[in-house]
């Protein structure tokens, strides 16, 4: 358990001090590519990784930097990307909006609101074909839940019981648009019950409490052989796109960043290492280890090349 | 040689396939039906069983985006629409995710899936159920679109789409359904991007697509008799293009006329003739003339549905005009159209 605590840390402080340093180099404008930045749903994003086996899949949004460092761990590709070098997991071609890492269990992410979630049924139905027990999860956020294409994936993949868990990451805005302006009805949960899946809702910031919800589904999944369905609340500390914060823009109020932020996952997770018997010192090293790891990488992603232009006409076929 | 129709030629080719293969799987809306689209798929669901030949809710969106994901993930999907207009609504998993996830993985992530359609015509289609627009997606990089026209092809280049790695549009017109044509029992590919000479002519050029075959060969035999000797190229796959099949014929007959199924404004034949002022330039003894659906919504009756799609008989008029000849005497030329079937062989 103390073992878990500590991984859920290392996950989410990754996340947290790599788009520490977006924000920072980001104004030099080296890393020529929108941000959609996950500040705020570490908890979410590593609590669900980390109930996942190394084997299992995923696929994403274009709000997916937590989803790939907690998945990968990587930070070197990452931030190659970001900075579109040959070394970037894609040279440069992904960008910010379309990690991925086949090899790794993150099979895309896409920058067309629902669009990924259909594919990670397909990858869930080829799993269930071939009979090697893989879950696919898929994240997105609450106005992907706008688009028919999501109702349709959870219609079929409920019906032909698919190992597929669809992973909300509900902040409560499409873009700059509150639910009430976009959802009729006042609890999409109450919907999705409907469907023959497992559901659940989680308001916490706590990763293990994610972490044990998540574990939870898995084995319902299991047991049932149906989909599972996870609303996980969290607060986008920044704006829909970009490294800023954009409270002033009045689409929604600060106070409820600073609920949030009172309960924000990452300095909750650290204050648990301590009351768990963990050193200020013994955290300090790790975070120093995460934090030299990312410079290192920022630094690795400066030195690398940009590709030859003739890379432009690679990959449009196999 | 066995002779058998476009349809049992696709069909046989499927099987034949899912056999050697069994990452194979067919599906869509009533695919596995008592109509079998068009009898295209049958026998596959009793053979292959419910997991590799399923129907699917009517929510092409999503059902494209299951082929994707499935494709990435080790298995050979075959989607099929009975209308490419269906097609349409899946068009942001076609063109978003199915066309680009090769190149933004940088090479990573293949999709090796064919996604079928059947182009509609006759009987009163209308103008939701007649569409082919191979050019729109050929428009997309990322993309193989292919045009089976006969029996041979149809079997051959379903193999292939099939066993390649990429994704892969082929467009199968319902008219061509019925005809019979030599295939060879055995399985056999024909490359995506070869091209077809149908029939050899040394005066005139038409590259035909996909059902304009039948009417061009039509057109050929009437000219023929007329001492103009055309020569058919039929390209088989938009993309890639056998750009050079097309270019040695016109740059020995040095005429071109292009009939493609489809409408012509910024349509494959537009394609063609820049391709052909640009490479073929000085061998070209007279404009080159584009020949397709008319420019309005497909109509539901017929008199209005025949001045809208193009036959035999426009391309013996583009050809008098082009060949500078007397105005053919077609009077006693009876005419493909949804009564008189082409049954082939070509």
């Amino acid at each position: 358990m103390k073992k878990l605590s500590l991984e859920l840390y290392k996950k989410m402080y990754l996340i947290r001090k790599a788009e520490e340093a977006i924000q920072k180099y980001y104004p030099e404008d080296e890393m020529k590519t929108p941000m959609h930045m996950s500040m705020g749903e570490e908890s979410v994003v590593s609590g669900v990784v980390h109930a996942l086996q190394p084997s299992d899949q995923v696929l994403g949004s274009y709000r997916s930097h937590a989803l790939y460092l907690a998945k990968t761990g990587e930070t070197d590709k990452f931030f190659a990307e970001m900075f579109g070098k040959e070394t970037g997991m894609a040279q440069g071609k992904s960008g910010s909006m379309h990690l991925n890492a086949p090899d790794q269990g993150l099979l895309c992410c896409s920058a067309i609101v629902a669009s990924s979630i259909p594919v990670a049924m397909g990858a869930a139905y080829a799993n269930k074909y071939q009979k090697n027990n893989k879950i696919v999860a898929v994240f997105f956020g609450d106005g992907a839940t706008d688009e028919g294409v999501f109702w349709e994936t959870l219609n079929f993949s409920c019906l032909k019981k698919l190992p597929l868990m669809f992973v909300c990451e509900d902040n409560g805005y499409a873009v700059h648009t509150p639910r009430w302006q976009r959802q009729c009805f006042p609890n999409i949960n109450k919907i999705v019950e409907n469907y023959d899946c497992n559901v659940f809702e989680e308001n916490s910031t706590d990763p293990e409490l994610i972490y044990s919800l998540a574990k939870n589904a898995l084995a319902k999944m299991n047991e049932n052989g149906k989909p599972g369905f996870l609303r996980l609340h969290y607060y986008r500390y920044l704006e829909h796109v970009g490294i800023n914060e954009d409270f002033d823009a009045g689409y929604r109020p600060i106070s409820e960043f600073h609920e949030w932020q009172k309960k924000d996952p990452v300095n909750l997770q650290r204050k648990k290492l301590e009351t768990i018997g963990y050193s200020a010192r013994e955290i300090q090293t790790l975070e120093k280890d995460i934090e030299d790891k990312i410079e290192h990488s920022i630094h690795f992603a400066r030195s690398s090349k940009l590709s030859d232009v003739s890379e432009l006409y690679r990959g449009v076929f196999i | 040689m066995r002779m058998i129709t476009y349809c049992e030629a696709l069909n046989e080719a499927i099987c034949q396939e899912m056999e050697r293969d069994s990452s194979i799987f067919v599906y869509g809306v009533g695919v596995p039906d008592h109509k079998k689209i068009f009898g295209s798929t049958a026998n596959i669901l009793e053979k292959f069983g419910p997991e590799r030949c399923f129907d699917t809710p009517i929510a092409e969106d999503s059902m494209t985006g299951l082929g994707i994901g499935a494709a990435i993930n080790g298995l050979r999907p075959i989607h099929i629409h009975i209308r490419v207009d269906f097609l349409l609504l899946a068009m942001n998993q076609i063109a978003n995710l199915m066309s680009s996830l090769c190149f933004g993985s940088g090479g990573k992530i293949s999709v090796p899936l064919v996604v079928r359609v059947v182009v509609g015509r006759g009987w009163g289609q209308g103008y939701q159920h007649s569409k082919s627009m191979h050019s729109t997606f050929a428009h997309i990089p990322g993309i193989k679109v292919v045009c089976p026209t006969t029996p041979a092809d149809a079997k051959g280049l379903m193999i292939t789409a099939i066993r390649d790695n990429n994704p892969v549009l082929v467009f199968e017109h319902r008219w061509l359904y019925w005809q019979k044509g030599e295939v060879p029992k055995e399985e056999f590919e024909i490359p995506i991007g070869t091209g077809n000479i149908l029939r050899k002519g040394k005066d005139l050029t038409i590259v035909a697509t996909s059902w304009m075959n039948v009417e061009a060969q039509h057109a050929a035999k009437i000219l023929s008799k007329n001492g103009v000797e055309a020569e058919i190229i039929d390209p088989r796959s938009v993309v890639p293009l056998d750009e050079k099949i097309i270019i040695d014929s016109v740059s020995k007959t040095g005429r071109c006329i292009i009939a493609d199924n489809d409408w012509v404004f910024c349509g494959f034949g537009s394609e063609i003739a820049a391709m052909v002022a640009e490479k073929c330039f000085n061998s070209l003894k007279s404009p080159v003339k584009r020949i397709g659906f008319a420019h309005t919504p497909c109509p539901t009756v017929r008199h209005l549905e025949n001045e809208f799609y193009p036959n035999a008989k426009t391309i013996v008029h583009e050809a008098e005009k082009m060949l500078n000849l007397k105005e053919i005497d077609l009077s006693k030329e009876s005419f493909f159209s949804h009564e008189s079937r082409f049954k082939g062989p070509f």
